[in-house]
């Protein structure tokens, strides 16, 4: 069976550290970084679970910032 | 298989508007505007509209909105979006004009102006960005809080003896023979997302077409005005926020 996975690519320095991509993800790929900040000060996102990913993209649909890009591939 | 060889050979599913200009929001962690204006771009270049578009900024949270989206914009004084957009879409009437208003801005100041525009039957779209608070001025209670609702000026809850009692716009608009399409949707899922992307492509292509005002209520959350995190806002507008403005269409599109 074709399996899929995904990946997404946060864009660091436009996060807001809102959170609202870790409650979105269906698969707890998401979380925000524990201690590290960007340049404004916030917890950016980061992925915690890479493996768990199925580039379904609801982090990047719900994002506020549109700081997530999502990318998908289907394996044979 | 790592990252790089996911992004090498997989496809690209999402990734930020093309018409979203390269520069931070000033919008607060997790506010809902930030969503709509990215619902806004994708639907403008979805239905081929980058020159054809004009928005008219609103005052409120939302007065940035020309720095954000790459069309043509207007800025109108406080409330007076429809009236400027009334006078855009008589010019030139192959645009393609919306406004983009809060609640202070169309439900307060401005109600005599969208209530006549949409009773004009203009051929505009308005996009009413509902969150029950004057967010921008530091939450103090607007005609759209709810009844218990605590603000800056109603810190022991809105009462309705003293206050009044929420102001339900939509429905008011929905009645008037010159709206073509009112719906009420909200962004606090991936799901009601995609749903309101859908109502503003129908709302921007019946404006264009010419068919009469179109109205889309977006029930929002203010989470620094409610003064709880992003999810827990979207958790309590869930819970409150709905049971006084339900979601769905109040005129669906003949």
């Amino acid at each position: 069976m074709a399996k899929v996975i995904g990946t997404v690519v946060v864009d660091r320095e436009r996060c807001k550290g809102c959170d609202l991509c870790v409650v979105a993800c269906p698969c707890d790929v998401l979380s925000l970084a524990a201690k590290d900040v960007n340049d404004r000060g916030y917890h950016y996102a980061m992925m915690v679970n890479p493996e768990a990913c199925i580039g379904c993209a609801a982090c990047a649909t719900v994002c506020p910032d549109a700081c997530i890009e999502v990318y998908r591939l289907t394996q044979k | 298989m790592n990252q790089d060889e996911i992004i090498k050979q997989g496809t690209k599913v999402y990734s930020r508007p093309r018409l979203m200009d390269d520069r931070n929001m000033h919008y607060c962690p997790g506010c809902s505007h930030g969503v709509v204006h990215k619902l806004v771009s994708e639907v403008i270049e979805e239905l081929g509209l980058e020159d054809k578009t004009i928005g008219i900024a609103p005052v409120g949270c939302a007065v940035f909105a020309y720095h954000y989206i790459d069309v043509d914009w207007v800025e109108a004084a406080h409330g007076r979006a429809p009236a400027v957009a009334t006078a855009v879409k008589r010019l030139d009437p192959s645009r393609m004009v919306f406004t983009y208003q809060g609640d202070g801005d169309l439900a307060a100041i401005g109600t005599a102006e969208t209530i006549h525009a949409a009773n004009r039957g203009e051929n505009i779209a308005m996009i009413f960005i509902n969150n029950g608070i004057y967010g921008m001025t530091g939450g103090q209670m607007a005609p759209t809080t709810l009844e218990g609702m605590k603000t800056a000026t109603t810190p022991y809850g809105r009462r309705v003896d003293l206050n009044g009692y929420p102001l339900n716009i939509t429905p008011l608009l929905a009645q008037l023979p010159g709206t073509c399409y009112v719906t009420r949707q909200s962004v606090h899922t991936a799901a009601s997302v995609r749903k309101c992307k859908a109502a503003i492509k129908k709302a921007f292509q019946a404006a264009l077409d010419g068919r009469g005002t179109a109205v889309i209520e977006v029930v929002s959350t203010c989470n620094s005005g409610w003064k709880m995190s992003p999810a827990k806002a979207n958790e309590w507008m869930e819970e409150n926020m709905f049971k006084a403005y339900p979601l769905g269409d109040l005129k669906p599109l003949e």
